[in-house]
Order: structure tokens, then C-alpha cells, then sequence
């Protein structure tokens, strides 16, 4: 299971050359407007045409320029979440949902329309008109009608992008069960960094027309360089366990045997979540701190520092549960010596991770 | 009722009526597809095609039905091939038909064209993904989201079918029981002494006609537009 995609093109001026592969699971197209993401997208979904290109979804060949193959967009088994819904108005949910339904008998269902009507919550909805949902309801509607075309692929371009925050935080978890539930290949475009904390299996960063990362999401994100929305934006992902619920509001998580304490979660003790740690709620201690009032102190070996053009700097930190990112002062860096293998103290905040960062993994 | 319209009467508002409901019919599927290419659709000689669809708008009537008569009439070259098959336009009924679906056709395009550039492309894009083809896009996306324009176009073109004088005229003449549609009984009503109470009576089924497809239009409309969900 994965995607192959070899995009190139020159269209008034903008240059695209990207090429990826990626496997199975969610893969998220990331940048910022204009780096190409939508271009991508759209070709792979065959809604516009490159010069040049070869797609693959799981052995089936979509597009391959060199070969004179080019598959029309409705014959391409997909699922297509776009940011505005693009429900059609002139039906109501039920028939929304099963556009595409009746129209790929051949292919087998990935979910029932019960299944996907329960998952996604709209048994109340079914009979009105789109123009009676909500953003929220808009796009679980758009999911589900992406689900039921028995699609082999499901693409959604910033389904989140025209909601308010509690709306996004209605949605993603959608998403989450859409890659972990079914095998389905998802290629997932944002420019939220935490959209691709939370749901990225693999991350194609875009720059400019072309590929500027490629790979696994705790790798892309811990990568100290990869900055793409500024050195503030930076942050590192830790898978963790729900351990327990504490009486004081706290909840446990472990990663890798390391224990983190945050705010009360939703989650069920055992979940599995992922938390992304922004680099500059981490402080960094050459030795265990004590009477501090944070909580969470990992201790860790300096794998890298990174300078850059300001005063700041980039420290990333191995520690047991996963790479952590810090973001301190050039200064404090050079007071403190650190350099790459030297023993020091993660300090993170504990309100500092924010609940729309923490998801399901 | 028979009393209040001479026979000659009935027959000019009964011949109005099945030329123009024939003209209407006529010209609503190359005017939907005409339309469509219009809306949609680049191509060469596109400008051309639509000067040539309105021409009919801004021409004189009498020039369009002169037009009319020098290609489709008997020696008119489309018109004497018609002939060979058994299709005759000159001086008949089905001629009155052709010239009120001409004149008529530039208001049903214009029409549909509207309703058509205001349906989203996208939402047509996203039935694509879905697995739609083309023709399968139209015929659930597109056209029930066009159907109160079309419904409003085929209405203008009724009404304007209805009311075609010029190139009627100059096509097919004024024969009674044959061409002599709801104008032109009007007008010969008026060219001879004492005749105005049978035009003014004629006149009135005109208004009658006129509104009656105005209000079905804008009923159906309604009722249609509520069904579509653009309320």
C-alpha cells in the first residue's frame, strides 16, 4: 500500500517539480500557500493536468505521461474532502452520501452506509438539505460522502481550513479514525503545523514548486532545521500511553516509560496519543532542577544545536520517550556549553500542550 | 365562448399556440447545449457563435425572416434538400414554428447560459471525484441546478413564439388556417373596415395568454427553487 506521485510542471512562471512516496496510511502535503500543495493534489485527484507526471495508488497506475496514460477524474475510485464541503444543495444528506455509492457498484464498500452514518454521527441529519448543517456538520457529511464512494483513495485539501477552532477540534478526530480504521490510503493537504502533529503518518513539506522534506512525522517535526513556519512554530511529537487519571485534574501519560503530566484528557486509560511539545515551552537545565514548579523533567543527551540568524537557537535533545525540541537564547546555549552529547534536563510546563495538539494516535 | 370568437379567430389563437408550444420545444435542447458551450466550454470561433445565436435579437424581424425564406424555402438551399426527404417549411405551419424558434432562441439562450454560470463549477468537479461522468454530472448536477433558468427561458421563448410577427410574415406569409398566427390575424383584422372589435378581442386573448404563462412560470419557479433548496 502507497502512493508514488512525479509531478512536473511550469505554469505561468511557477515552477512544479515534485516527487514523493509515501506509505500507506495518512500522508499529509504541507506548506504554505503558494508552495504547490493544491497542485498536487488536484493532479492526483486528475482535476487539472500536468505537463509531466506519474501517479500511482497501490499498483494502480492514475497518470504516467511517459506512457500516455491519463485517467479521468471520475474513473480514479477517489474520495474527495474538499475545504468547503461542495455538498451538492439540491439533495439532502442521505443522497449526498450515496452520490457516489451508486455509481462504483463494481468496487467493494469500504464502510456500510450505517457504519459511516454511526461513525460520523449524522443520523439525525440525513433528511435535511445542506443548507441547513452547520461548518461542523457540512464536513463530516463531506467525509462520509468521500467514504462511501467506495473510493480507493481519499484526498481531502484543508477540510478544516474554513472552521472556527472548536469546530476543528470536532472534525479531526474524524480524520484520525479514517487512518487508523481503514486501510485507505489519505493524502491530506494543510499549512496547520498542528494538523500535521496530530495526524501525519508521513510528511511531504513543500517549498516553492518542489519537495523540501520527506518523511516519517516525529522525524520531519524534530528535525531541529525544518522551520517552516518560523522558529516559534517549532516543535517535536511524543507517542505516549494514557496511564491514568489523577484526582487533581491531571492526567499521566508515559512515553516510553517516561512519565508526562498534563491537563485532564478526554481519553480512556490505554489510549495511545500524541503529544507535540512546542520548542519554546521547553527549558533546558544542565543539571536536575529541583524546587521547580514544572512538572515534566526529561533527562536527555544534546543530539544537535542549531544557530540561527538571530539570538535564538535550536537545541534538539534525545531523551527515552522521543526527541524533544528547545528553543533558548544563542547566549544561554554558549553559558551552559551545550553541545552535542553533553547530559541535560528538559524542562516542559505542563499547561503548556495545548488540548488541540494531543490526539489520537 | 364559440359566440365570442369567430371560428377564423379560434383558429389563429389555436395555431399560435401549437406553433409557439412547437418552437419552445424545438429550441430547447440545442439551446441548452448551445447554451452550455457558451458557459463552459473554450473554443474556436466562440465569439462567432455567439453573435450568430443573438443576431436574431438585433436583426429586423423582417430581415431574419427574409433570411429564413432564401435558405429554407423551397429553392432556398437547406430548404429544397428538406424537400427531397418531405419536409417542407415555406408557407406551412411548421415554417411559422421554425421562424418563432429562431427569433425566440437568443432570449432561451441567454436564459439558460445565466442559470448555468451561476451553478458552481465545483460542485460539478466534486461529482466528478465521486465517480460521475460528464453526462451523468449534467444530468444530476448541473441540470437540476439550472432548472429555474431553463423553466424562465422556455417561458420567454413560449411568449416571444407567441408574439412573432416579422419573420412569420416575410417566411411563411399570412395564410389563414395555415400561418395566420395571433399577430397576424391582428394585423389583418386592422387592414379592413370594421375589424377592430375582432383584433381588440384577439388582443385581449393575447394579455390573457401572456400572463397566464408568466404566472405558471413564476409558480413553477417557486415550487422549484424550494425543491433545489435555493430558497
Amino acid at each position: 500500500m502507497s502512493v508514488e506521485v512525479q509531478i512536473r510542471q511550469n505554469f505561468q512562471g511557477f515552477d512544479l517539480d515534485v516527487g514523493f512516496e509515501a506509505p500507506s496510511g495518512l500522508t499529509v502535503l504541507f506548506g504554505s500557500s503558494g508552495s504547490g500543495k493544491t497542485s498536487v493534489i488536484n493532479a492526483v485527484a486528475g482535476l487539472s493536468k500536468p505537463a509531466q507526471s506519474r501517479i500511482v495508488v497501490n499498483d494502480a497506475v492514475l497518470s504516467d505521461s511517459a506512457a500516455g496514460v491519463w485517467v479521468p477524474t471520475h474513473q480514479r475510485s477517489l474520495g474527495y474532502v474538499f475545504q468547503e464541503g461542495r455538498l451538492f444543495p439540491h439533495m439532502n444528506v442521505r443522497k449526498n452520501l450515496l452520490y457516489g455509492n451508486g455509481l462504483a457498484k463494481t468496487r467493494p464498500e469500504i464502510a456500510s452506509f450505517v457504519q459511516v452514518v454511526d461513525i460520523l454521527g449524522i443520523g439525525t441529519l440525513l433528511h435535511r438539505r445542506p443548507s441547513e448543517l452547520s461548518g461542523g456538520e457540512k464536513q463530516r457529511v463531506a467525509i462520509g460522502r468521500a467514504l462511501l464512494a467506495r473510493s480507493k483513495l481519499i484526498l481531502a485539501d484543508e477540510p478544516l481550513a474554513a472552521l472556527d477552532e472548536p469546530r476543528k477540534a470536532e472534525i479531526l478526530p474524524y480524520f484520525e479514525r479514517l487512518r487508523d480504521e481503514f486501510s485507505l490510503p489519505i493524502l491530506y493537504v494543510t499549512h496547520s503545523i498542528a494538523e500535521v502533529a496530530r495526524l501525519a503518518t508521513t510528511v511531504v513539506a513543500l517549498k516553492d514548486g518542489k519537495v523540501d522534506r520527506v518523511g516519517p512525522a516525529a522525524e520531519v517535526l524534530s528535525d531541529p532545521s525544518f522551520t517552516p513556519m518560523g522558529p516559534r512554530a517549532v516543535g517535536a511529537v511524543l507517542d505516549a500511553t494514557v496511564m491514568r487519571h489523577h484526582e487533581d485534574g491531571l492526567t499521566e501519560l508515559s512515553a516510553n516509560g517516561v512519565a508526562l503530566m498534563l491537563p485532564q484528557l478526554s481519553h480512556s486509560v490505554g489510549d495511545q496519543v500524541r503529544v507535540r511539545v512546542a520548542a519554546h515551552d521547553v527549558i533546558l537545565s544542565r543539571e536536575a532542577p529541583k524546587g521547580l514548579s514544572a512538572l515534566n523533567i526529561v533527562e536527555g543527551r544534546v543530539h544537535s544545536v542549531r544557530s540561527g540568524d538571530g539570538p535564538g537557537a535550536i537545541v534538539s535533545v534525545d531523551t527515552k520517550a522521543g526527541r524533544i525540541l528547545a528553543r533558548i537564547t544563542r547566549r544561554s546555549a554558549a553559558a551552559l556549553e551545550l553541545s552535542e552529547g553533553v547530559t541535560c534536563y528538559a524542562v516542559i510546563k505542563s499547561v503548556s500542550v495545548a488540548p488541540q495538539d494531543i490526539g489520537a494516535r | 365562448m364559440t359566440e365570442w370568437l369567430g371560428p377564423q379567430e379560434w383558429a389563429a389563437v389555436g395555431l399560435s399556440l401549437k406553433v409557439a408550444f412547437w418552437a419552445m420545444l424545438g429550441a430547447v435542447l440545442p439551446g441548452v447545449f448551445v447554451a452550455y458551450a457558451l458557459a463552459r466550454w473554450d473554443f474556436f470561433g466562440k465569439q462567432f457563435v455567439n453573435v450568430l445565436v443573438h443576431l436574431p435579437l438585433v436583426l429586423p424581424p423582417v430581415a431574419t425572416g427574409y433570411l429564413l425564406l432564401v435558405t429554407f424555402g423551397t429553392q432556398g438551399f437547406i430548404g429544397s434538400a428538406l424537400k427531397e426527404i418531405g419536409v417542407v417549411f415555406a408557407f406551412r405551419w411548421t415554417g411559422a414554428a421554425l421562424a418563432a424558434a429562431v427569433m425566440a432562441f437568443p432570449l432561451l439562450v441567454r436564459s439558460i447560459r445565466l442559470s448555468i454560470e451561476a451553478t458552481d463549477p465545483k460542485l460539478e468537479q466534486a461529482a466528478a471525484t465521486l465517480g460521475a461522468s460528464r453526462l451523468w454530472v449534467f444530468a444530476t448536477v448541473t441540470l437540476p441546478l439550472m432548472l429555474p433558468g431553463l423553466l424562465a427561458g422556455m417561458v420567454l421563448a413560449f411568449a416571444k413564439a407567441m408574439g412573432e410577427f416579422g419573420a412569420t410574415i416575410t417566411f411563411v406569409s399570412n395564410i389563414p388556417g395555415q400561418t395566420r398566427t395571433l399577430p397576424s390575424a391582428i394585423y389583418a383584422f386592422l387592414q379592413v373596415p370594421g375589424g377592430e372589435t375582432a383584433a381588440m378581442r384577439l388582443v385581449v386573448v393575447s394579455i390573457i395568454v401572456a400572463a397566464g404563462a408568466l404566472i405558471l412560470s413564476e409558480v413553477l419557479a417557486r415550487r422549484i427553487a424550494k425543491k433545489v433548496g435555493q430558497v
